[in-house]
């Protein structure tokens, strides 16, 4: 049978690898290329300068700034979500009253997965426009609107959320934290009901309360899923394009003000259309696929833990 | 035996899911820089001026035309009156049209590969930058243009019929390589009906215009709006004023990029004018965080008194604003001291159209910028977007203005030769991203007007 076994593999293969190689692989090769030439995007023309692009990349302030926002969104926005995300998910399955024997969610656990998963299905269009509105820097906004209301704003001065300095990233980081957790949320909840009953149950016969149930069972045995949403996140941390780029204020592609809320994509793009500096901006967009390889590698080595069969 | 179960399955489909995300993660990313490998030949035929009068770029009637127009405020609609026009006298012609807001996304693949099209109205968020285009030796050197005839009067050349500027404004080193077709006037614009219910009276120095806005808060309306996400419109405030209190040698060292243009006082006196705004709170609340339609809606619905914008104001807040808003315009007020009149005004031409180098029909989109420059042309332009041409006398009595328009027509009148423009937004693009930072900054009074003009100079490195 062994020999028969090789064709197989290989028809089903093969076209897949193609269009994978054609598509993917090919496209990065040249990003590589390019980043060693000083293009600018509008001609076909370009000359090599070797590794000038990346020397001059990691002396230049805005990037290393939009690197650490990058960072920053990195840590906080898995941790928020996955822990947000867990919370619910286990309230919603296992978290109902106890001592009434069998295990269940709080009552109307079912409405409120629907609910949490909604803002999942809204395109990030939609999510930019509605809190464009949320967070309007006049009482028009809704934030704004009801902070006044009861007094804590100024109406003469409102606050201004995405064009603060200290505020525009952590406004983004909200949204993303919002949109998020619902599929998260659902992504648990499926792990959660493959886990059997009975484990829960003969904890609760031990007397075992919320905290430790989860800790001690429900934890374990959903890390699979928790790491494989924790990559999910982290990739999800170091693009954040779209709603930087059409929230935030600031010329060509937002991460204003002033570089404040400015991520590596942002600065990417803008110099790619922008600035004309294409090569300069593939040097950007190397370095960004190589700091996410790195994390997504890493990230599923440390958390590697041994396996539990159930 | 063996077989695939010797291979943990899971893993497996872990692995296989991890590489995918990887690579839908950053290929986003990546992709963008996916350059073109079309062909770079460059076999563009130059075009023979001064062969036939009707026809000087000697047009093939059966070459097709491919045009692509940025349909932002003024539409396409125009575009597609342009396009008959052109038809008429090459019937044979095939013409395509796209009108589309997203040009760099459209046609920077396009430039990449060598295939652009014949002519583009090169405009909006996502144009082309010009310095970048022409530093590569895309665009075509529009001078064959200017050398030609004019339709309406054939014994007039295209150079001798252009509003003063237009020429300058599409000029990088010394070839002109965008014809920028709308005649822009910027300053600040206000409800006369407002005014005139208020009995306020259009300030004519800066001290008036301080002392009003003090009048004005105080009856209960902000004083002054802008669109504090776009920080540009305020620049609009703070250049003007610079450059009536420099003058016109002062604008060309800014439009040049020249470190020591901000070491003259005016820089510093005409931003310290500005911030008088800030200084006073006359600012509309939440202003410095909102888009253009946010503030500008605003103001037509009377929450604020003025705002700075260029002439296009009118036609792009048509759909808010109150019949009887009466809109008019002021030119940004004086300064003691000025080198410029107090009527001078910034003015000039806007809505780059280029025609690429590498464009096929070359020829066609040059006849079809010539074919603008008529009478015809600009009347249906003026009709179809309600502005101006850079045609000289290019709208007759039968085209009604709206009030806007017909205010701003006033204020050039009243400008005569002393209009001025700032050419460095379309032809710096990194110095004026970092002055729009500086801006930003100096309107929510995180720095002084002092900072901004140093940030100002240290900008001038960005020079492209």
């Amino acid at each position: 049978m062994r020999h028969r076994k090789y064709p197989f593999i290989f028809g089903f293969l093969v076209v897949p690898v193609v269009l994978y190689i054609a598509l993917v692989i090919w496209p990065y090769l040249q990003t590589f290329g390019y980043s060693l030439t000083d293009w600018s995007g509008a001609s076909p023309e370009m000359n090599f300068i070797g590794l000038d692009n990346y020397t001059k990349l990691f002396k230049d302030s805005v990037f290393l700034g939009a690197l650490q926002h990058n960072l920053l969104l990195l840590i906080v926005l898995p941790l928020a979500t996955i822990l947000l995300a867990l919370f619910f998910a286990f309230m919603l399955n296992v978290g109902g009253r106890s001592g009434t024997g069998g295990v269940q969610g709080v009552r109307g656990s079912a409405f409120y997965k629907v609910v949490f998963f909604f803002p999942q299905v809204l395109s990030v269009a939609i999510l930019s426009v509605l809190f464009q509105g949320v967070y309007r820097t006049d009482e028009g906004g809704l934030l704004n609107g009801v902070l006044s209301k009861i007094g804590i704003v100024d109406p003469a001065h409102p606050w201004q959320w995405l064009a603060d300095p200290d505020f525009g990233l952590w406004c983004i980081m909200g949204v993303l934290i919002w949109s998020g957790v619902g599929f998260y949320l659902v992504l648990f909840s499926a792990a959660m009901q493959s886990i059997p009953k009975d484990i829960y149950e003969a904890a609760l016969l031990d007397g075992a309360k919320r905290g430790t149930t989860f800790f001690k069972i429900t934890l374990p045995l959903l890390w699979e899923t928790i790491q494989t949403a924790w990559v999910y996140l982290a990739i999800a941390a170091m693009d954040a394009f779209a709603l930087v780029s059409t929230m935030t204020p600031g010329a060509y592609y937002g991460g204003g003000p002033d570089h404040h809320s400015e991520i590596m994509a942002t600065l990417l793009m803008r110099n790619f259309i922008t600035f004309g500096k294409a090569g300069y901006a593939c040097a950007m967009g190397v370095v960004i696929f190589f700091i996410t390889m790195v994390l997504s590698v890493v990230s599923l080595r440390v958390t590697r833990r041994e396996k539990i069969e159930f | 035996m063996g077989s695939a179960t010797e291979y943990n399955r899971r893993d497996l489909f872990k692995r296989a899911a991890a590489i995918t995300v990887l690579a839908a993660g950053s290929s986003s990313l990546l992709a963008a820089c996916a350059g073109g490998t079309g062909s770079s030949d460059n076999k563009s035929s130059s075009p023979a001026v001064g062969g036939d009068s009707k026809n000087p770029f000697g047009v093939k009637a059966s070459d097709p035309l491919d045009v692509v127009i940025f349909k932002g405020g003024y539409g396409d609609d125009y575009a597609k009156a342009f396009e008959d026009m052109y038809k008429k006298t090459y019937s044979g012609a095939n013409i395509s049209h796209l009108g589309t807001q997203e040009i760099s996304g459209k046609l920077q693949p396009r430039f990449n590969a060598g295939n652009p099209p014949d002519v583009i109205d090169n405009s909006g968020a996502q144009q082309m930058k010009l310095d970048v285009l022409a530093g590569a030796g895309q665009l075509a050197d529009l001078t064959a243009l200017l050398d030609a005839p004019y339709l309406d009067d054939p014994s007039k050349k295209i150079r001798d019929v252009l509003l003063p500027g237009t020429i300058e404004q599409g000029t990088i080193g010394d070839k002109m390589y965008s014809l920028n077709y709308v005649y822009t006037v910027y300053g600040l614009w206000y409800s006369a009906k407002l005014f005139k219910d208020k009995g306020w009276t259009a300030p004519k120095t800066w001290d008036e215009f301080i002392t009003l806005c003090g009048t004005i808060k105080a009856a209960g309306v902000a004083p002054f709006a802008h669109q504090g996400k776009y920080p540009y419109y305020a620049n609009y405030v703070i250049l003007d004023l610079i450059g009536k209190q420099g003058g016109a040698e002062l604008i060309k060292k800014i439009n040049a990029c020249e470190a020591a243009a901000w070491d003259d006082p005016a820089v510093l006196a005409g931003v310290s004018a500005f911030y008088k705004i800030m200084e006073n709170d006359y600012l509309l609340p939440g202003t410095n965080g909102m888009t253009h339609t946010e503030s500008q809606t605003a103001w037509c619905q009377g929450k604020a008194a003025f705002i700075p914008s260029g002439s296009w104001l009118e036609n792009e807040m048509l759909a808010s604003t109150p019949a009887d808003f009466d809109m008019a315009f002021l030119p940004i007020p004086s300064l003691p001291g000025d080198k410029l009149p107090a009527t001078a005004v910034r003015a000039g031409a806007g809505e780059p159209f280029i025609v690429p180098t590498k464009a096929k029909n070359k020829n066609g989109g040059l006849e079809f910028l010539r074919m603008m420059l008529t009478k015809e042309g600009s009347g249906k332009f003026a009709a179809a977007a309600n502005s101006l041409t850079v045609l000289k006398g290019g709208i007759g009595a039968d085209v009604q203005l709206k009030p806007g328009t017909k205010s701003s027509a006033t204020a050039v009148d009243a400008a005569g030769t002393g209009t001025f423009n700032f050419t460095y937004p379309d032809l710096q693009t990194p110095f004026d991203t970092e002055l729009q930072n500086a801006t930003n900054e100096l309107v929510n009074k995180r720095i002084t007007p002092k900072e901004w003009v140093a940030r100002g100079k240290a900008a001038t490195a960005k020079k492209v």
